[in-house]
């Protein structure tokens, strides 16, 4: 399935968030039958955006032990809801409590997008602490399900903090593994790698670029409306390949605008990525 | 035949354990935590603790009494307050040693020493820093060729992360219901790895919300939910409301604001001391007056 390159964009008020909502639901275009996995409230907009919207099979989770089948766009379920309505308003299709978790992303279903709080131009990323591992200066997340994840299935990262101190030349913990550390795994043991996307608030970057090895390595997709090239380059601390035909990210339709306000109607998608 | 009569108390089972030993806990973050047991753990002399979990507060309080040597987890963390502020602070200090595995790598283990076999092969870790800062931690080259889709070169043999069985000396986990001999009955939506655990180990624990006739115990929800056998089992509690603060649904929800008094005696010695004084330099049946005083 290919990009829809030029759907006619709302005529409403649109916010970056909105943008950064369509931008992650675009990183589950053509992912069919398989498990949307986005952590964090913009990433969950945007996965259930995709679900509600052009991706109406992705299978969704309940953020816990349930994957839930909504029988309807207006039933994807909105993010953050009081526990006896985040209950009420699942469509329960399949038990998953966290062993099968494990089970289904060996298995490889899944696309999961998560945090970083460093990453790198090979799409390492780190959650883990900052500083030395041994002792580190700030003892973070822990490796969590990173490795497991990137080894096994596709994965992207969602920044809502664009900064040098993000995206760095080296991260301090390789926790999710980019593509040098895939490559030197060799193709067999990292046949099922695949960092797709990295959205930020600011921009879009994919890994189709190649490094002077033939490495993936991160590149520029689309600057988000009213951001300038300038911006993002001084807020990237690693190397990004430019394309010549940089795009820019796309607006939400009026249907999809309509579904964002809906899946979070109390903003929080503004808390963490506020108008510029 | 009913089984063998395995009640004991809280105290009874940290006598049973020595300084030194490797203790698996059940649940997962701040759920289902078998805090009745940590608490007297915290009471006793023992020290020198190896402890394998899917962290909460029970690794954050056995940190910050200096109870635990060594954590191995697959996270540590509070849930609602995603860092669990002691165990950063052990970390951040070099008061214990850690080992911080990938979260499926820790099932892995457990399922490994449950089923006594020296390791289970995963995809999950390899060419991360997992491997590279818990030196310890081996590959192993598959006897099988894997060949790729539309390959006819006899294939590769594939190497992977062999992680090593987590043999426990003791297993500590919490249940909603059992037995006397513990039969035991999760409820809510996740087992999380408590069977496991209780597998892994030379002697497992089971404290519960509730102690119930055997003959009641399928009644309580479909017979998925009778996950831990007797067999399984060396001693059974009754701990009402021993997962507090953890939640252990359906029986009761996280306890917030107690959670956050907690996470708040990270901030000084001083926070630490009152709150240990208050609430962990007492007995359970203290704790539990406590905390409904607080509640009304």
């Amino acid at each position: 399935m290919s990009d829809v390159s030029t759907p006619t964009p709302s005529s409403t008020a649109v916010t970056r968030a909105d943008i950064c909502a369509v931008a992650i639901a675009e990183a589950f275009r053509g992912d069919g039958e398989r498990l949307c996995n986005p952590i964090g409230n913009l990433p969950l907009i945007g996965g259930r955006l995709a679900a509600a919207t052009f991706e109406p099979y992705l299978a969704l989770t309940d953020g816990f032990y349930t994957l839930m089948d909504p029988q309807s766009p207006d039933e994807v379920p909105p993010i953050a809801l009081p526990e006896a309505e985040r209950v009420a308003q699942r469509t329960v299709a399949h038990w998953n409590p966290y062993r099968e978790m494990f089970g289904l992303l060996w298995q490889g279903k899944r696309h999961v997008m998560m945090g970083a709080t460093q990453i790198d131009q090979y799409g390492n990323q780190n959650i883990a602490a900052i500083g030395d591992w041994t002792q580190p200066r700030r003892q973070l997340l822990g490796f969590r399900g990173a490795p497991g994840n990137t080894i096994n299935h596709t994965t992207s990262y969602w920044v809502p903090n664009h900064s040098p101190r993000v995206f760095v030349p080296a991260v301090d913990v390789v926790c999710g593994i980019g593509y040098d550390r895939a490559h030197a795994l060799g193709p067999i043991a990292s046949r099922f790698h695949e960092v797709r996307r990295v959205v930020s608030n600011l921009a879009v970057f994919d890994f189709e670029a190649r490094d002077a090895e033939g490495v993936p390595t991160m590149r520029l997709r689309s600057l988000h409306p009213g951001v300038t090239l300038e911006e993002v380059l001084e807020a990237t601390g690693c190397d990004v390949v430019i394309p010549d035909d940089l795009g820019e990210s796309r607006g939400p339709t009026d249907q999809e605008l309509a579904q964002i306000n809906r899946l979070d109607p109390r903003g929080l998608r503004l808390n963490e990525v506020p108008e510029p | 035949m009913p089984g063998p009569d395995k009640r004991c108390t809280e105290d009874e089972v940290v006598a049973e354990l020595s300084s030194g030993m490797t203790i698996g806990i059940g649940g997962w973050g701040s759920r289902r935590k078998p805090m009745s047991l940590i608490r007297a753990i915290l009471r006793s002399d023992l020290t020198d603790l190896t402890i394998v979990s899917y962290g909460g507060p029970d690794v954050g309080l056995l940190c910050r009494s200096g109870k635990a040597r060594k954590v191995i987890s697959g996270f540590v963390s509070l849930d609602s307050i995603p860092l669990e502020p002691h165990y950063q602070a052990a970390r951040q200090n070099g008061s214990i040693q850690a080992a911080e595995w990938d979260e499926g790598m820790l099932l892995l283990g457990l399922q490994a020493a449950a089923w006594r076999v020296p390791f289970l092969p995963t995809r999950a870790g390899l060419g991360s820093d997992v491997m590279k800062n818990m030196a310890d931690l081996r590959t192993v080259t598959s006897p099988y060729a894997t060949v790729l889709p539309g390959q006819n070169d006899g294939g590769e043999f594939e190497e992977l992360l062999a992680v090593p069985a987590l043999e426990l000396d003791a297993a500590l986990v919490h249940q909603n219901a059992a037995d006397v001999s513990g039969n035991s009955v999760w409820l809510g939506e996740d087992p999380f790895m408590d069977d496991l655990f209780v597998r892994a180990a030379q002697r497992s624990y089971v404290s519960t919300e509730r102690i119930l006739p055997t003959t009641e115990l399928a009644g309580l929800g479909d017979i998925a939910h009778l996950k831990i056998s007797r067999m399984d089992v060396t001693g059974v509690i009754e701990a009402p409301h021993g997962a507090h603060f953890t939640e252990c649904l359906p029986d009761y929800s996280r306890d917030e604001a107690f959670q956050k008094r907690y996470a708040a005696t990270a901030k000084s010695d001083e926070a630490w001391d009152e709150f240990r004084a208050e609430f962990l330099d007492i007995d359970e049946a203290g704790y539990q007056a406590k905390v409904k005083e607080l509640q009304v």
